[in-house]
């Protein structure tokens, strides 16, 4: 070990080790142990740049809200939750009938849900046209928009656990479009499935999906994402850094974290009278041999995908529509995923501006079409 | 276009159509069963005009679907003839019989159809009893008797042309059934001189089987032969109403038979069913047709002051308080379902309550007080439970919202604090 790298340990140590030396008790206790003293001095002096765009900070920090809303009332529901084809409706209806804030709890964890994949779209796409992506927070990209598209997933997978009618249906529609992915797409519908149809054994595979595979895979990418936020700061836009050659900051601690407090405990009232007042409705119990009810929707996040796919010719030349539009969407969808290796030129004015464009027309195409299948009467 | 080439085209899709029925025709002069030429077909086919018509109308024939053909019924050979001898085909040492008429229908038609060894071959569930119902029948009793104006077989069912009766374009099928009667049932010149009624039709339109079977194609609902009968078709009788109605209506009609009604109906021949609710133009049943009020069937007959009198005012309360208890709750339930709170189980007891409803209605053919009680107390409890689950759910409702009113003061507050604390911070620090 270099002998300059060996001085800085010693020296952290020992600072370390006065400051558990000037606190006594439980915090003294601590100190001698965590070095809290270190990490309380690197959030100390973390600073966030302050520009007319520093509004879009915040938005990270409230899809974080959400999620751990999420799981606040996540595990709350899994106390009387029951996974399986004849007890999940009964056990949800318990859930909002009989449990004391039962109601409130399962109609939070429902509306947090669709704020928090909101929120992480207006992350994705405030991130987009700042350029935020550029070197060297690539990694911070990928795994935020894996981040998304994992959310998505456990809205998919979460529909489905009340166990009635719509969400039945829905999930039979949105498995069916996997089995067309080309190879694998049969194959990859019954391991969804659990088998040819949409049954018991789905329900239980999607709560295995929902609260221990997906929670896994989210709070591992979670966890690298907030360290390089952390450890490489925020991006400041290519215009703004350009044009404000002296740019103020703020310190992370404790002022942003505190208008990242003032925005969470809005966000907490806004949600709690949304869930108060518009609670989540139950629905009928899914009956697997009834007919499928009139008005069949995705969540609304699937809706301008499933409308689109609906707008394919069913045969484009030799290949078969439905089979080009998931195959479409696999490939934009790894296209965002590697915006930052596609477009490195952000100091290049043209193709940010051709970027931007994309990006403006990704939007107003997502609004359009879900607005035109929500209109559209069925 | 010119004239000339409209004309063309005109003349060109003439021939085309000349030539199409010709090449029909000429495929129905083939026996249906051996292909071998069929004189019949063949000679009216050339005759035309009325004579030709069996030929088209035999292409959709419920019999000939079966192989059968003009010499099943009409006999004769149809292997001669072609020589333009017409009596060779039409022999009547070769069985000819030729068209029969309006009196001789019913047994020519019964050759066949009351045979069940031949009925067998074509259909083995197939009633063979049709021509002795018929001989019961007004129909054919009056046929019987020398009129030819009743009606036969071939009025019914059509004589070339015969389809299924489960056949929608048959004139038997349930839903043209009414039509099918009111043809003559309906004509007045037709129909006089027999001294009944040409209004049925019209008022069983008006009737809650007529809307159900013609407005709303319900083909379970009755139509004129359900009660009449079809090939013995007749009015019922006073003492046989009761049983006519109790085919569908089965629990009012035995409700009926166990009630006081019962004796006093026959004693003095009173038609059951029809006497309260009328025969053709039934309207739909009302709880004001019980008891004391001025649409109450009852006070027809019982005074003020008599036991049946007592019996109505009591069985028409015990009804409407039933149905009271319902409305309230039902409407309780509503709001709280609106409001979003989750009734589920109310709206189940609610239907329950409804159940209940529906069968003190039926029992109140029985006129007793005590076993419509029974009743009526299962249908009172359910709607008072669900009007307990809506009032408790209101309650909720009440209590959400102000739980809801002392978080959102508390956040408010709480983020009051924070943003005084953010000014205070970015005071101190120069932010």
């Amino acid at each position: 070990m270099p002998e300059n790298q060996k001085q800085s340990i010693h020296t952290k140590q020992d600072a370390s080790a006065q400051a558990g030396a000037s606190q006594k008790g439980v915090m003294g206790w601590v100190e001698d142990r965590f070095n809290l003293g270190g990490m309380k001095s690197f959030i100390t002096h973390k600073q966030v740049p302050l520009h007319r765009h520093s509004l879009w900070y915040y938005l990270g920090g409230m899809t974080l809200f959400f999620f751990v809303v999420q799981v606040t009332t996540g595990i709350l529901l899994l106390f009387y939750y029951r996974p399986s084809a004849e007890s999940a409706f009964e056990s949800v209806q318990f859930i909002m009938t009989e449990v004391r804030f039962g109601w409130l709890i399962r109609s939070i964890h429902s509306w947090s849900a669709n704020l928090m994949v909101a929120g992480a779209f207006l992350h994705l796409f405030s991130v987009f046209f700042m350029k935020a992506y550029r070197k060297p927070r690539e990694m911070t990209w990928v795994s935020g928009v894996i981040m998304l598209f994992l959310a998505m997933g456990f809205g998919f997978s979460g529909y489905l656990l009340p166990w009635n009618e719509l969400a039945f249906f829905a999930t039979k529609v949105g498995t069916e479009i996997v089995a067309v992915v080309p190879l694998v797409g049969k194959a990859l519908m019954e391991f969804l499935r659990g088998g040819e149809d949409v049954t018991g054994a789905t329900l239980t595979r999607f709560f295995a999906i929902h609260v221990a595979i997906l929670p896994a895979i989210f709070v591992s990418l979670l966890g690298f994402h907030l360290m390089v936020v952390q450890v490489q700061g925020m991006s400041v836009p290519p215009g703004v850094e350009k044009k404000e050659k002296s740019l103020r900051y703020m310190p992370f601690f404790p002022n942003f974290l505190l208008r990242d407090l003032l925005g969470w405990i809005i966000a907490l009232g806004c949600l709690v009278a949304i869930a108060a007042l518009f609670p989540w409705e139950l629905g009928v119990k899914a009956d697997p041999f009834a007919s499928a009810p009139a008005g069949i929707k995705p969540e609304w996040y699937f809706v301008f995908m499933f409308q689109t796919l609906k707008y394919i010719p069913a045969r484009l030349w030799i290949v078969d529509g439905e089979i080009v539009g998931v195959l479409g969407f696999g490939l934009i969808a790894a296209a965002v995923i590697f915006v930052p290796f596609i477009h490195k030129k952000t100091d290049h004015p043209k193709t940010n501006r051709i970027f931007n464009l994309i990006g403006v027309i990704a939007i107003i195409y997502i609004i359009v079409i879900s607005a035109i299948s929500y209109m559209s009467v069925e | 276009m010119g004239n000339l080439m409209k004309k063309n085209i005109i003349a060109m899709l003439c021939s085309v159509s000349v030539m199409y029925i010709s090449a029909q025709t000429n495929a129905l002069a083939q026996d249906a069963t051996s292909e071998s030429p069929n004189s019949c077909i063949w000679c009216h086919q050339e005759i035309g005009d009325e004579l030709a018509e069996p030929i088209v109308a035999m292409e959709h024939d419920a019999h000939a679907s079966k192989g059968l053909s003009c010499v099943d019924c009409h006999g004769g050979d149809p292997t001669a003839g072609f020589d333009e001898d017409e009596t060779a085909a039409m022999n009547p040492a070769k069985g000819y019989i030729g068209v029969p008429s309006r009196k001789e229908i019913p047994q020519f038609c019964a050759r066949c159809h009351s045979d069940p060894n031949y009925m067998r071959k074509y259909n083995p569930r197939v009633s063979t009893d049709q021509y002795d119902r018929y001989k019961t029948s007004i129909h054919g009793q009056k046929l019987a008797q020398g009129d030819s104006k009743v009606a036969t077989c071939v009025d019914c069912h059509g004589a070339h042309g015969v389809f299924e009766v489960n056949d929608p374009r048959a004139k038997v099928f349930a839903i043209n059934i009414p039509q099918t009667c009111g043809n003559c049932h309906s004509d007045s010149d037709y129909m006089d001189g027999y001294g009944i009624s040409t209004r049925q039709v019209d008022d069983f339109k008006k009737g809650v089987h007529g809307i159900a079977l013609l407005e709303k194609g319900d083909q379970a609902a009755p139509a004129c032969n359900d009660c009449h009968g079809n090939h013995g078709a007749v009015p019922p009788g006073v003492p046989s109403i009761g049983f006519v109605c109790g085919q569908c209506h089965l629990n009012n009609s035995e409700l009926f038979r166990s009630s006081p009604h019962m004796q006093a109906f026959a004693e003095e021949e009173l038609p059951e069913c029809e006497t309260c609710h009328s025969n053709h133009d039934i309207e739909p049943p009302t709880d004001s047709m019980i008891g004391i009020g001025d649409e109450s069937m009852c006070i027809d007959c019982h005074s003020e002051g008599s036991t049946g009198f007592e019996v109505a005012e009591i069985l028409h309360a015990k009804i409407d308080t039933l149905k009271q208890n319902i409305v309230e709750a039902d409407s309780l339930v509503a709001v709280a379902s609106r409001a979003g709170m989750e009734v589920s189980e109310a709206v189940f007891s609610l239907s329950d309550a409804n159940q209940s409803l529906i069968k003190s209605r039926t029992m109140a053919h029985a006129l007793s007080v005590e076993r419509l009680d029974e009743v009526t107390k299962e249908g009172n409890t359910q709607a008072n439970s669900a009007l307990s689950i809506g009032i408790a759910a209101l309650d909720e409702l009440q209590f959400r919202r102000k739980g809801l009113a002392l978080s959102l003061v508390f956040i408010f507050v709480l983020a009051v604090g924070v943003y005084m604390k953010i000014r205070e911070v970015d005071k101190r620090m120069d932010v």
